[in-house]
């Protein structure tokens, strides 16, 4: 290990290694956090990032190795012994009650109290305000979380995090759900928080934004720390080269640029928010997507584009327009009978929306499908199999069989088995909200590639990402939403993404897009 | 495929949604599932052996056909109850539906009044089975469409119609069971009776009424699109419904199911007691509820199978019947019966949460496997 040790180390991690069972996550890790200094974690999925983090904070403890603060050494059992000494974690899942307001959230467990032991909401609710002016979001304190959109969500948590007045700060993929524009905010907070001393440890899964906001990078790989390096000496191909061990192509377009007829057509769609407020979520959206097309809709969160994709899946109701199947209007159709003429979503949160955790890895990519191998009213089980089977090496789904249970896939190949469930469907469209969320590079690229793939067959594919690096390199056009409404196409392979961020609203950083919409 | 596998199909089944760790090949598929399942198993051995020792009649034929005719009425609660548990519902009106069910074949034996024509009906008596199980069918439907259509929470929604349902039966009764069930053969409806009293092969009718209900139920749920469906929505509703499941039908479908278990234990209850009463089946859905439960059922949904249902309604069954047997007090039957069932659902949680530590290995072991040169040492 470089050892640069000595000036502003708070806390150092010294030797560490973590298994569990039989699996070693972390072997012999040495890292060090530093006194007003942002360092910045890359890594793939697994690599033993989170188990680091879970380490530095309390959640888990380490199989060998220990920590010192300040030089001295400390047991962590708890995380609340971990804040206790000034060491908080905003995890990568959200940890919020949605039935609880934003100001019950950010106390919970560390209420305020009055002498008498009540609450004090009042004070409470004063903090909360500042945290929220701070983050330069429209937020009332009062507000329940469940009102709130996932990124708002995200701020909240944040929020909870910066409450606890933390000397260590780490951050766990705190930027998942944000738009571009509340990043910037998170950064300016980051800024705000280094001048002040607080050391911040940072895991993001967007890299260009994680280099942006480092001073000091470390890489990981299969659980052992790979390199460590100055910010100003690294770029973007340096850390994917370390990540994955060798330059990877950060490309996945391809050459190919024939496309077949409209499959897709949408005119002057219009549908309300499904949050209520009686506004449009999408306003007059009109465009198309043609056979072997793969089209990016880019936007800032609240811009309309999930809401624009689960009306043409049919789990939006439509207020307005038509949406064209093959010409086919699809007006009160049910999803089943969309996914039936060939138009399917695969949503945006995983969890909630994508898999059925009780179900096994095969029946889960077969749920969408059964029709395809059922006789006079039961399935068969043989060609069932075989189709499950068939999938799981098409789509690449690491998994030591069907009967695997989903919850023991990693990120990437819970997400490969979402696409799969749909593409057995034999869909025409394939609509997918940010595919990529939350998932590593490796799996990103297996997962445009696999579209390409699609696409090259015939199929249309209309995806939602927030990611510019994504939209850029991975379409074949790009559509921005922005309040609603589509604003401008680009063709990706002559714009720059200046010109595309510009066009989203995004380069007005000072402005809120979800405030600006209420 | 035949009924003959049904077993180990079901057995498959049982451990796909249960199996902690990823086992691709059924044997050990099937040793997972004896482990998930084995507890209530378990409970039931040591119940046999237990009163077996305590009384020698207790394992005697005569006393075996009496305790599975107990066990069986419970059982088809059950497994309709099942279905409404597997997707995250609850029945609660069952009892009151076995009740109406009951009484509207001994109103329609003891010959129906249509006052506006002014006649007396007096249907055969396959059209009166048909119609107490169509009454039944009909209270889940609307349970069904209350759950499902007008969101009413399941609990809520079923707990009117258990007040509804009893309602009923006590109004077409005016309070007094019908005790007149025998028929006329002049007027052709005889054999009502017979037909619920018969014991063909020597097992009672109940139980060939459970046997048929549990292999055309697990039929339903590990061979029908309908079995995946209601798994599906039980374990990811929102999943589900992306996916193409037609929830809302599902939904409804699990209650109109619900409903047609309770009215043909209406039935079988009625000739067993040969006098339709309209307090039959008063408490009957937590028995129901207690048999999925101790079955390894999950009352979030998802999760749960006919057969240790089945298993469930054994272990409640025998266990009371041995305990009148050995003439334990009717106090602590409650105790102990109560007891059970906690320490059933105790157990199946800490075995829950043995195996999402068991599959969290399994995603980090996953996720961190794949690359094949892992120990390349970096400078």
């Amino acid at each position: 290990m470089p050892a640069e040790t000595g000036t502003g180390v708070v806390l150092r991690a010294i030797d560490i290694t973590k298994r569990y069972g039989a699996t070693q996550a972390l072997k012999g890790v040495n890292f060090e956090v530093r006194r007003g200094k942002v360092t910045v974690l890359f890594g793939e999925n697994g690599a033993g990032k989170s188990t680091l983090m879970k380490v530095l904070a309390g959640v888990e403890g380490p199989t060998t190795g220990h920590l010192e603060l300040d030089g001295e050494r400390i047991e962590l059992r708890s995380p609340n012994e971990a804040v206790d000494h000034g060491i908080s974690i905003i995890h990568q899942e959200l940890n919020l009650c949605p039935n609880l307001s934003v100001r019950d959230n950010i106390f919970i467990g560390r209420e305020k109290r009055r002498s008498f032991g009540s609450i004090d909401y009042a004070s409470e609710r004063d903090v909360v305000r500042k945290l929220m002016a701070r983050l330069e979001e429209d937020i009332d304190p009062d507000t329940p979380v469940s009102d709130l959109r996932l990124g708002q969500q995200q701020i909240v948590e944040i929020a909870r995090a910066l409450a606890m007045d933390a000397r260590i700060l780490i951050m766990d993929e705190p930027t998942s759900a944000l738009s571009a524009a509340e990043v910037e905010v998170l950064f300016k907070v980051i800024m705000d928080l280094t001048d002040n001393g607080v050391a911040i440890v940072y895991i993001s899964h967007h890299l260009e934004e994680a280099i942006e906001i480092s001073d000091h990078a470390v890489v990981f790989r299969d659980g052992e720390l790979v390199a460590t390096a100055d910010a100003a000496d690294i770029d973007l191909s340096w850390v994917v080269g370390k990540m994955v061990g060798r330059a990877a192509d950060y490309d996945f377009r391809g050459e190919e640029r024939e496309y077949g007829e409209v499959v897709l057509s949408v005119e002057n769609l219009k549908v309300v928010d499904p949050a209520g407020a009686g506004r449009l979520a999408v306003d007059d959206v009109s465009l198309t997507v043609k056979q072997g097309e793969i089209v990016c809709l880019y936007g800032l969160m609240g811009a309309g584009r999930t809401e624009l994709v689960e009306a043409l899946a049919g789990r939006l109701p439509i207020a307005g327009g038509t949406v064209r199947l093959d010409g086919d209007d699809l007006a009160g159709t049910s999803i089943a009978q969309r996914i039936g003429r060939g138009i399917g979503l695969v949503p945006e949160d995983r969890q909630r929306d994508g898999l059925v955790q009780s179900l096994s890895v095969g029946k889960n990519l077969s749920l969408a499908s059964l029709f395809a191998t059922t006789k006079n009213f039961f399935l068969s089980r043989g060609p069932e199999t075989r189709r499950i089977t068939d999938e799981i090496s098409d789509v690449r789904v690491k998994t030591s069989g069907p009967g695997a249970a989903i919850t023991s896939l990693s990120g990437g190949n819970q997400q490969k088995v979402v696409i799969g469930k749909m593409l057995l469907t034999d869909p025409k469209v394939l609509l997918l909200d940010e595919p990529t969320r939350g998932i590593d590079v490796g799996a990103k690229g297996e997962i445009f590639s696999l579209l390409y793939r699609e696409a090259r067959r015939g199929l249309a594919v209309l995806y939602v990402t927030s990611e510019i690096g994504e939209a850029i390199t991975a379409s074949h056009r790009v559509v921005v939403m922005a309040k609603g409404r589509v604003v401008r196409e680009f063709d990706p392979y002559t714009t720059t993404r200046e010109e595309i961020m510009t066009a989203s609203g995004e380069s007005e950083a000072g402005q809120h897009p979800i405030g600006a919409l209420e | 495929m035949s009924l003959l596998s049904q077993s180990p199909e079901t057995r498959n089944e049982q451990a796909k949604p249960k199996s902690p760790v990823a086992t691709a090949a059924p044997r050990k598929i099937n040793l997972n599932a004896m482990m998930v399942e084995g507890r209530a198993l378990i409970a039931l051995l040591l119940i046999v052996i237990v009163f077996a020792s305590l009384s020698p009649h207790y394992l005697s034929p005569d006393n075996l056909i009496i305790m599975t005719r107990h066990v069986a009425m419970n059982a088809i609660l059950a497994i309709g109850m099942l279905m409404v548990i597997l997707n995250g519902g609850i029945d609660l009106s069952v009892g009151s539906t076995v009740g109406l069910s009951g009484v509207v074949a001994g109103m329609l034996l003891d010959g129906l009044q249509i006052s506006s024509l002014n006649v007396l009906a007096y249907p055969s008596v396959w059209v009166v089975i048909l119609i107490s199980l169509a009454v039944g069918t009909l209270v889940g439907y609307v349970n069904g469409v209350l759950v499902s259509r007008l969101n009413v929470a399941p609990f809520v929604a079923t707990l009117g119609m258990l007040y509804i349902a009893r309602g009923i039966a006590l109004l077409i009764t005016n309070g007094t069971p019908f005790s007149n069930l025998r028929g006329d053969e002049a007027l052709g409806n005889t054999g009502f009776l017979a037909f619920l009293k018969a014991a063909p092969l020597g097992l009672p009718m109940p139980v060939w009424a459970m046997i048929g209900f549990a292999a055309a139920f697990a039929i339903l749920l590990n061979k029908a699109p309908f079995g995946r469906w209601l798994y599906a929505t039980g374990g990811n509703e929102r999943a589900a419904e992306l996916s193409g499941v037609p929830i809302k039908r599902v939904q409804t479908r699990v209650y109109v199911l619900s409903g047609l278990c309770a009215a043909a234990v209406g039935l079988l209850l009625t000739g067993d007691l040969s006098s339709a009463t309209p307090r039959a089946g008063e408490f009957f859905e937590l028995n129901a509820i207690a048999a999925v439960v101790i079955g390894g059922a999950a009352l979030s949904g998802g999760r749960g199978t006919i057969r240790g249902t089945l298993i469930g309604a054994f272990v409640i069954g025998f266990l009371v019947d041995g305990l009148v047997l050995i003439g334990v007090s009717q106090f602590w039957q409650q105790i102990i019966k109560g007891a059970v069932i906690i320490v059933a659902v105790a157990l199946d949680q800490m075995q829950q949460r043995l195996q999402q530590r068991r599959a969290a290995k399994a995603a980090l072991a996953s996720s961190s496997g794949p690359d094949p040169a892992p120990a390349a040492a970096q400078p």
